[in-house]
């Protein structure tokens, strides 16, 4: 058991090794193929040929929106939990409240009727997120550890329960008609429709591409190492003059602002939101993700985000001894995530410094013994 | 109180090279009549002793004396109960704690406080960000101050890390580093923000003797380029090797203060180091 785990390690250490020795246009040609294969990946002639990875129970096309969606939430939790080391449990309330930006904005049955077209509202939606990370940051960024995550836990809870009773945010009914993001065919048909859900997810990618370089420019700079720093020893941080209120203040500020981002795509995608779009296993499930895929790397952070959501969809229309595997999806994820802790603690992909840790870690249990 | 040596004009002995301490006495950090009580324990009593710039200052005392308090409470980790202290003319408590560092004051920890999963460099180049201006969005966008402000950083950081002798360890993560060089990463931190005073809390901690002298070549060095140094130690014969001047603390309270020969022949000081039953005050 042992041997085959560390011929695995050690075949991926390898593999890392081999990615950073790399030249350049090696990099960036592989970087490109993946790039196009995950624009070409939803196009039904392309995935029918993939064996097992088109969802049987769900359609492919759907699925893999959900999951850029995902991808782009688990980006903007990794700044706040994986770079600042601020643990977060409400990430999930900055996706509700940029959604609801765009539905009380943009729907006509909202109460202000405000019908402002989709592209005007979302970077609103994102400066209103900000805000509200902003708000909820000014008083709880005081608190460290545990006392944070109670605090932020309730924040998501809040918004919840204010889209459940509150009449302007409609509750279970929902706004709906939302509009779709603009563009149009040279025919005159709708590029954003209702039953294809390709263009949103190119949309979404894109997107995602243009964040990931943007947090990436961050983590390079002095900003990022103030995250880190601050994850690292925050006295010592202090000490050395980084303002670490501040830089926690743009790291939730940040994340929260991705996370808006993502609101209003699904806003503008699924046309309809209301209160039962954003229960709290959401904010769990993201944060498993993160942590899932390697928390404190961006490319950790993405392959977390796509295969948790992805695997949770992947188990639909599944029979196993009669039953359907859906309904134990969470069970399964569970059961995954305490094995990983036990074999791969700093998770699929992680960063290269904790790797340099845990490997450290087994080297001195090895002399220990 | 009574015994406060006031004239140390006459330069240190003791092997130390630089005799040009102290030409004007210009001062630097007063402490100024500092109690610090942490509900009924007086952790400090009344202390009372000014910094001179470009000086060497040793802080003594048995241990459990208040060396690292004072340092705290210089650093503005803990608020003086009574008394204040003042850095370069100005009050340190109510400022924050970053804003004490960009005024000039940096320091060391007793059990070293490095980032451990940041290289040497990256932990270096934090100490220099401390007076860089680059904003969310000029990294964001790469705009020329973050391009100026990183290469800045970054020469800032090798040539610190050159200086203090680990350059060849620069990409190894902190915690990989030896104990030594633990050590001296944290001093090259601590210059990387520019320090008008540099506070060495037991620098030496855990260093064999070879260790111990080059380590006092380096103090001397930091001195020569203009930095004030504070220096906490309980090693009596690494602090008489380097100090102009030294202040000696035991419970709390300021025994003595002066150059390192009168210092050493306190009746009062030996009697705090060997415990000699003596109740002279």
């Amino acid at each position: 058991m042992t041997t085959v785990l560390e011929r695995v390690r050690s075949g991926r250490e390898a593999a890392g090794e081999r990615w950073r020795g790399a030249p350049r246009w090696v990099r960036w040609v592989l970087l490109a193929a993946v790039i196009a294969f995950f624009y070409a990946l939803p196009n039904k002639e392309f995935y029918q040929y993939l064996g097992p990875i088109p969802t049987p129970g769900a359609n492919f096309t759907q699925v893999m929106f959900t999951v850029s969606i995902y991808v782009l939430l688990a980006v903007g939790l990794n700044i706040v939990v994986g770079f600042a080391g601020l643990l977060d449990l409400g990430y999930f309330g900055f996706f509700a409240v940029g959604a609801y930006t765009v539905a009380v904005l943009t729907s006509p049955s909202s109460n202000i009727k405000t019908l402002w077209p989709w592209l005007l509202v979302v970077p609103l939606a994102i400066a209103l997120t900000m805000l509200s990370g902003v708000m909820l940051g000014t008083p709880t960024l005081r608190l460290r550890g545990d006392y944070l995550a109670i605090v932020t836990l309730g924040f998501a809870e809040m918004i919840r329960i204010a889209a459940v009773s509150s009449d302007f945010l409609k509750g279970q009914r929902g706004f709906n008609q939302i509009p779709h993001p603009p563009g149009k065919y040279a025919d005159g048909k709708p590029f954003f429709g209702v039953l294809d859900a390709r263009p949103y997810y190119w949309l979404v990618l894109t997107l995602i591409i243009m964040v990931v370089i943007g947090v990436r420019n961050l983590t390079h700079s002095r900003v990022g190492r103030a995250w880190i720093s601050i994850r690292e020893d925050e006295d010592a941080a202090q000490l050395m003059g980084v303002p670490t209120f501040k830089f926690k203040l743009w790291a939730f500020a940040s994340g929260a602002a991705i996370a808006g981002l993502a609101g209003a795509l699904f806003a503008g995608k699924q046309n309809f939101v209301n209160s039962q779009n954003f229960e709290l296993l959401n904010s769990i499930i993201i944060l498993a993700a993160v942590i899932f895929g390697g928390s404190g790397n961006i490319v950790g952070a993405i392959v977390g985000g796509g295969l948790v959501a992805y695997m949770i969809e992947r188990f639909r229309g599944i029979e196993l001894f009669g039953v359907e595997l859906y309904e134990y999806r969470f069970l399964i994820f569970g059961l995954v995530l305490v094995i990983m802790m036990i074999f791969r603690p700093e998770g699929l992909i992680p960063n290269r410094r904790r790797a340099a840790e845990f490997k450290d870690r087994r080297k001195e249990v090895i002399v220990g013994e | 109180m009574s015994d406060t040596e006031q004239t140390p004009a006459v330069p240190a002995q003791a092997g130390a090279p630089a005799v040009e301490a102290v030409p004007d006495r210009e001062p630097l950090l007063e402490v100024d009549n500092v109690t610090l009580r942490f509900g009924g324990v007086v952790a400090l009593n009344n202390v009372d002793f000014t910094l001179y710039k470009g000086e060497i200052l040793g802080l003594i005392g048995p241990n459990g004396a208040g060396k690292t308090t004072c340092f705290n409470a210089m650093t503005g980790i803990y608020q003086p109960t009574e008394g204040q202290i003042r850095f370069r003319g100005e009050k340190i408590s109510g400022k924050k704690r970053h804003e004490i560092t960009q005024l000039g004051m940096a320091r060391t920890f007793q059990n070293i406080r490095l980032f451990p999963e940041m290289t040497a460099l990256e932990n270096v180049q934090v100490g220099a960000d401390a007076h860089h201006k680059t904003s969310v969005i000029s990294a964001l966008f790469r705009l020329p101050r973050h391009r100026r402000e990183e290469r800045e950083g970054r020469e800032k950081a090798e040539r610190l890390l050159e200086f203090v002798g680990i350059r060849h360890r620069m990409h190894e993560f902190s915690r990989n580093l030896s104990y030594g060089e633990q050590r001296r990463l944290e001093i090259a931190r601590a210059l990387a923000t520019d320090p008008v005073l540099l506070c060495l809390d037991e620098p030496a901690a855990g260093f064999n003797p070879a260790e111990k002298e080059e380590l006092l070549q380096l103090i001397r060095q930091i001195r020569d380029t203009g930095v004030t140094v504070l220096l906490i130690e309980h090693d009596m014969r690494l602090v008489m090797g380097v100090t102009d001047r030294i202040v000696v603390l035991e419970f709390g309270k300021k025994i003595a203060e002066g150059l390192p020969a009168e210092v050493r022949d306190n009746p009062k000081v030996v009697a705090a180091y060997l415990g000699v039953p003596d109740n002279a005050a």
